[in-house]
Order: structure tokens, then sequence, then C-alpha cells
């Protein structure tokens, strides 16, 4: 009997270590293989990505005409964004409701393009409406009034928002 | 075996020191792109992170000044970000070439170094030891101060998977004051010393990572391991009661538990003391019936009560095992079945499993998915990670490629709309723009001699070029009217000849007096027209760029078009092609995991049985036993 015990606690180590080596069928060299071609796969896609870009671009958003609108927080901001809504020359063109991966996003400095779209030369409103939660809770609705002159290049926006304000930079 | 298990035990370390060290924000961001695929890359959005930076670059590359860029200001960080981003894309290769590009550029000492330290990490992550000690020989000179318990960390693990043991032993002494190697130093150096032969030393290390206290997971979860380690080994050698104290120190609610209850059990059933050997397994029976240890315990416990005397109890439990272990039995082939027809990899690319992070624990309340329970630990271990996360990438490819080909049916019609709108009217906006343009340019004539004369008129004076229309048309009146009185040879009186000459001189002396002023005035309305004209040049301008872009909007896509539903086509097939056997494997893989338990299982059914009868004939001598001596 004790023969059996000592044969089940072997069996026990020995499955504790051999859980790393399952599936012998799939060998080392197929998993790399495989993962080669992936890899390859990927950087053709990842051509192709910018190809349609390019071709998105030229074809969409032609340089005289492009409008790009871009959010992020201030490095102050201890208020949580909810949403953002952006009219242009009095028109909405976006609205974003933040999750909280995307939120945490632009509290670590990631900048986010909320509107590319295309507008004639010239000066434009554009007003800004955020939504969220202070620190201690209570609701923030802020409203705020820009003027943007859009020339013959592609017009780059950034609204940068903080807890009591938003900030626009050209 | 022991280079992959080094490699294995340090992977998880590395790779959560890497995703925090490794992708930080500018302090003040300049390039919006530059942040944007950041902003990508903060949520694991790797490809589009990938893409979008490697836009920038080619075009901040492509220019004639780039330091009139505003990803200058961050091209160094964006070269190793991109990098970066490859990694977490398990792009190896081309995180290792884009790496390499930043060594062998023009940049400062502690910059090289930093993306050496980062090439022998990727080399060490891929399992390539000799390539990872290679580029780590090369550091030379500062290091950023971040990265310098890091990069020694690593260095000790790649000597070790070079087998180069004495060597990581001295480094990683030199880490054992580090508070985030905390556990992990120790760990590793017990192990380097006892691969080193220095069994006793590397013992006390292993003790020693045992025993340490903190509030970090990691660091809970690897003295949970030295613990577990050592105890087993300890168990091995027969040293009983202190594997029991060593295993006992496992937390009950780590990932270790299962198995360090089952070793301390043992402990106690060696020195055939059963009665204590059941309050272990018997916590342990209550557990996940899926986990291998669990398994283990449904028999051990009927053993102990078997060996305690208590055979009716062991035969009841046995009998109970039992009928467990073919329950689980049938479950896993219904589960082997599932895989075979699909079904798992169905499950692995479900939408709502990817917005979850316990997607695994998810995964088994579906309908239709295998039994997940037993591919818990497969799914932990690295390969089957590797595969799992290729495979899924793969399918967010096969989903873009699908929407790209959408968007380049959109495109065509695009253009189609617009050949159509524009065309017609082309052609008779451009017969008025020919007339408007040689208007204009006849103007512009005019305008330049109008300066021409004016500047001569500052050096030559010419009081008659700033005569008025209607002085000029009084001089032709005078004109005429003396030609008249002369005409066919008649002489003109003295009174009248006196009467023109004095027009004339009062004409004269109203241009020749108001000279001044006059030649003021024409600087201004030159001035004035110089504005117009400019005007004029810009609507001019706006019209040849519109006029261009009505025509760039519809003209010139078709190749491109073209070649990129070709690429597409393509890719989609390779992808396709690439899912079915990244799939196969991943099927492969948890068959065989799932037909290695079910054989075990079998196994222990077998035991089981045996067990079982055993127990019912010694019960029942027992019972017969009881009665004689009664």
């Amino acid at each position: 009997m004790r023969c059996w015990l000592k044969a089940i606690f072997l069996g026990i180590s020995m499955f504790g270590l051999s859980l790393a080596a399952y599936g012998q069928e799939v060998s080392r060299e197929q998993i790399k293989g495989l993962d080669e071609q992936v890899q390859e796969i990927k950087s053709d896609v990842l051509r192709i990505a910018a190809e349609l870009h390019q071709l998105e671009e030229k074809l969409l958003y032609p340089s005289n005409t492009q409008v790009a609108v871009f959010v992020s927080l201030a490095n102050d901001t201890t208020f949580r964004l909810d949403s953002v809504e952006i009219q242009l020359s009095g028109k909405p063109v976006a609205h974003h409701i933040y999750t909280f991966k995307e939120l945490e996003a632009l509290q670590k400095g990631g900048v986010q393009r909320i509107y590319t779209g295309n507008i004639r030369t010239g000066a434009h409103d554009l007003q800004v409406i955020i939504t969220g939660k202070s620190a201690g809770g209570a609701d923030i609705q802020k409203t705020d009034r820009f003027m943007v002159k859009k020339d013959v290049g592609p017009k780059i926006v950034e609204l940068s928002l903080a807890t009591n304000s938003i900030a626009l930079k050209e | 075996m022991s280079r992959r298990i080094v490699i294995l035990t340090s992977l998880m370390f590395f790779i959560a020191s890497s995703v925090a060290a490794d992708r930080s924000a500018p302090e003040e961001l300049k390039d919006l792109y530059f942040g944007e695929a950041l902003y990508c890359a903060y949520q694991g959005d790797w490809f589009d992170s990938i893409a979008r930076l490697d836009i920038e670059l080619a075009q901040h590359h492509g220019l004639d000044e780039p330091q009139r860029d505003t990803l200058y200001y961050h091209i160094n960080q964006a070269e190793f970000a991109v990098g970066d981003f490859e990694l977490a894309y398990r792009m190896h290769h081309r995180a290792g070439r884009a790496i390499k590009r930043v060594i062998e550029g023009n940049v400062e000492e502690p910059v090289r170094n930093e993306a050496i330290y980062r090439l022998a990490r990727i080399y060490f992550q891929k399992d390539q030891p000799v390539n990872a000690l290679h580029a780590v020989e090369r550091i030379r000179g500062d290091v950023p101060e971040r990265i310098r318990y890091d990069l020694a960390f690593l260095r000790a693990h790649i000597l070790m998977a070079n087998g180069r043991f004495v060597e990581a032993a001295e480094i990683l002494q030199r880490l054992q004051g580090v508070k985030s190697l905390e556990g992990f130093s120790t760990y590793n150096l017990g192990i380097a010393l006892m691969k080193d032969g220095k069994v006793q030393e590397g013992r006390q290390c292993l003790d020693r990572a045992g025993q340490i206290s903190s509030k970090d997971p990691a660091t809970m979860a690897i003295k949970d391991k030295s613990n577990l380690v050592f105890g087993t080994k300890l168990l091995e050698e027969h040293h009983f009661e202190s594997a029991k104290q060593v295993l006992d120190r496992v937390r009950l609610a780590g990932p270790f538990s299962n198995r360090a209850l089952l070793g301390a059990g043992w402990t106690d059933a060696f020195e055939e003391r059963f009665d204590r050997a059941l309050v272990p397994w018997s916590i342990l029976v209550d557990r996940e019936v899926t986990d291998a240890a669990v398994q283990e315990a449904m028999l051990a416990v009927p053993y102990a009560y078997g060996k305690l005397n208590v055979h009716s109890k062991a035969a009841v439990l046995y009998g109970s095992a039992l009928e467990r272990f073919g329950t689980e039995i049938d479950k896993l082939g219904e589960s082997i079945k599932s895989i075979r027809e699909g079904h798992f990899l169905k499950a692995l690319v479900r939408e709502e499993l990817k917005q979850d992070a316990n997607w695994v624990i998810k995964l088994r309340r579906l309908p239709q998915t295998p039994e997940t329970y037993y591919l818990l630990e497969l799914m932990a271990s690295h390969d089957f990670q590797e595969s799992l996360k290729n495979y899924l990438d793969l399918e967010q490819l096969r989903q873009k490629l699908q929407a790209w080909e959408g968007d380049l049916d959109a495109f065509e019609e695009i253009i189609e709309r617009r050949r159509a709108y524009y065309h017609p009217l082309l052609p008779a906006i451009d017969r008025e723009f020919r007339l408007l343009d040689s208007q204009m340019r006849l103007r512009l004539e005019q305008r330049d001699r109008i300066e021409k004369r004016l500047k001569v008129m500052l050096v030559v004076p010419n009081p008659d070029y700033l005569a008025t229309s209607k002085e000029r048309i009084i001089s032709e009146n005078i004109n005429r009217l003396e030609s008249n009185l002369t005409a066919g040879g008649a002489v003109m009186s003295t009174a009248i000849a006196a009467r023109i000459d004095r027009l004339r001189g009062i004409l004269k002396w109203n241009i020749y007096t108001d000279y001044d002023r006059r030649f003021t005035e024409a600087h201004k309305h030159l001035q004035d027209l110089n504005s117009e004209i400019e005007l004029l040049k810009k609507q001019y301008t706006a019209f040849v760029r519109t006029r261009q872009a009505a025509t760039q909007s519809y003209q010139g896509y078709g190749d491109t078009i073209r070649r990129q539903r070709i690429l597409i086509r393509e890719a989609h097939e390779k992808v396709g092609q690439l899912m079915a056997r990244q799939g196969h494997m991943l099927e492969l893989m948890a068959v065989n995991e799932l037909s290695k338990r079910r054989d075990r299982l079998a196994e222990f059914q077998i035991k089981a049985r045996f067990a079982m009868a055993d127990s019912y004939d010694r019960a029942t001598r027992a019972q017969a036993q009881e009665r004689v001596e009664r």
C-alpha cells in the first residue's frame, strides 16, 4: 500500500511539472513558425492600413478643407469626463461618451481625435459641451465657444479640458 | 528544460515591468498625432497605435526640414514607442528592427544602452538566450537610472538561461535590497545557487523568499511559489516536518494553495499521521473538482480513512469519488467533442468576451463552450497565451480587412458620384474661367504700365500724364475748335487766337500747379488698386485650387484602389489560412490537455474501483470480526 501511496504522490509532483510541457503533438518549432508568419501578415496589413489612410485622407479630407479636432485632459484635471459634444458652425459634428479605458488613456496623456471633417476657409464657430462629475461627485456641465480660422492648409485644433475650463490650442 | 523554467518564471516580471516603464506620455506634448498613437496604445489597441505612429514617423523622415516638424521634439520617444507597441503586438522582428535603428542612430549613450536593454529583453522573451547575452554584453557606460535594476535582473536571467549560474548569482546577490525586485531576486538567487551546486545556500534563499511580507500580489505569488518549490523539494527528500512547515506558509487563497494543501497532507501521511493529513485534504476536496490536486485529494481522503481503519467511510468516499470521476470524464468527453466541432474557437472570438478582463471565467458560463475549468492552466501557459493572442489578432485583422473591402466599395461610389456631378459642369466653368482669365491678365498689364509710368515720373515729372479726363476732353475740344477755324487755310482772328491760347494756358496752369497733389493721389490710387489686385489674386488662386480639387476628387484613384483591392484580397486569404492553422493548433492543444486529464481520471477511476472493493472487503471483514467477538 505504501508503494501505491508513493506512486500517487509522484504522480502529483510529475503532473505539476508536466503542465508546462503539454501537447506533445504541437512542437515549439510549429508554434514559432506560425508565429513568424503571423508577424509577417501583421506587417503586410499595417502597410495596407498606411496606404489606405493616405487614400482616405486624400479622398475624404483633402488638406485645403481638412479640420481635425483633438481632445486632451490638462495635467491638473481631477474631474471625471463623461462626454464631449462638438458643434462646428452651429452643426453638431461629434458626440462621444467615454468608457473607463478611454478616460484612463486620456488621463495618462493620450490625445483623442474626436472629429475629422471638412470646412471652408474662413472663420468658424466651434462650440464645446462637456459633461462629467467633479471629484466630490457633483455633476458638471460646461459649454464654451471659440472662433476657429481655417486657412489653406489642414486645420488642427486641440481642446484641453481642465476641471474649470476648456482651452483651445491651435 | 531548466532554461525554459528560468525563462517562464521571469517572463511575468519583465512583461509587467515593461508595461509600466516604457509608454509614458511626454511632459509637454507637441505632436497631437503622437498623442493619438499613445491614446490607442494606452487602451491596448496596438494595431492602431502602430499604424498611426508608422504614418507619423514616415512623414517626419520624409521631410526636408524635419526639425520644423512637431514630432521632432519627441522623435527619440516615438522611435522607442513604436518598438514598444510592436513588442506588445508581438511583432518581435519589427520591434527588434525598430530598436536596432535607435542603436545604430546618432543617439546618446544612455539612449543607446536603453535600446540595447530592450533588444536583449526581446531576445530573452523569444527564447533566444545567446542573442540576448550578446546584446546585453554591448552595454557600456551610462545607463538610465530607471532601468538600472531591471537591466541587472535581466542580465542575471540571461546568464542563468545560458548556464552561467555563478555570475548570475553574483548579480542577484547585489540586487537583494532592491524593493521593486523583492521576492523575485531572492527566489532566483536560490535557483541560481542550487543550479551552481550550492544547495544549502540556495535553500536558504528560497526559505528567505518564502518569508517576506508584502502587500504586492506579484511578490506574494512569488513568495507562495518559493514555499511550494522548497516544500516539495523537502518532501521529496523525506524531510517531512520541515516540508510541512514550509508548505503551511502558502496562502490558502493563492494560486498555489491547492498543490500546497495536497503536499501538506502527504507530509503527515508519510509520517503515518493520517488523522492530521485529513485536515488539509478535507479542505481541498471541497474545492473546484476540476483541479488536479483536488482530484488527487478525492483519492487521498478515503485512503487516509482506510489507514485509520474506518473502512466503511473509506468505501463510501471511494464510491463518491468514482461517481464524480465518471461525471468529469463525461464532461471532458463532451468538451473534446465540442472543441472538435469548432465551438471553442467560436467562443474565443465572441465580442462580449473581449470587453471583460475575466473573459476566461465568463467563457465558462456561456452555452456551447467546452469545459474551460480544465483549460485554465493550459490557458495560463505562455505558448497557449501567445497562440491564443495570435488567433485573436488574426481575427481582428480579418475583421479589418473585411471592413476595408467595404470602404473601398464606398470610395468607388463616392468617386463615381463626384465624377457624375463635376464632369458635365467643368467644361462650361473652364470656358468662363478662360474668358475672365484673359480679362484679368489685361487689367494686370494695365496696372503694371501705370506703375512703371509713375516710377518714371518720380525722376522726370510729366504733368500731362495726370490730366483728368475732363481736362483731356477740353484740350481735345480746343484743338478741334482751332482746326475748324483754320480749316481750308482760313486765318483765325487775333482775338479768337488769344482766347484759345488763354484757355490752353488755364488748362496747363491747372495741370501743372496741381501736379504734386495729383501725383500723390495717383500713388494712393495705385496702392488701393494693389490691394484690390491682391484680393483678385487670392480669389483666382482659390478658384484654381477648388478647380484642381474638383478634378482630384475623382481622378487618379483607379490604380490605387485596384492595387489596394488586390493587396487586401491576398492578405484576407492569407489571414484565413493562418487562422485555420492557428485555430487547429489551439484546438489540438486544448484536446491534448483535456485528453490527458481524461486519461488520468480514467486511471484514478480504476484505482478508486479497486480501492473501493478492497475497502468494502475490509469493512465486511471488520464487521464479521466484530460479530464474532461479540
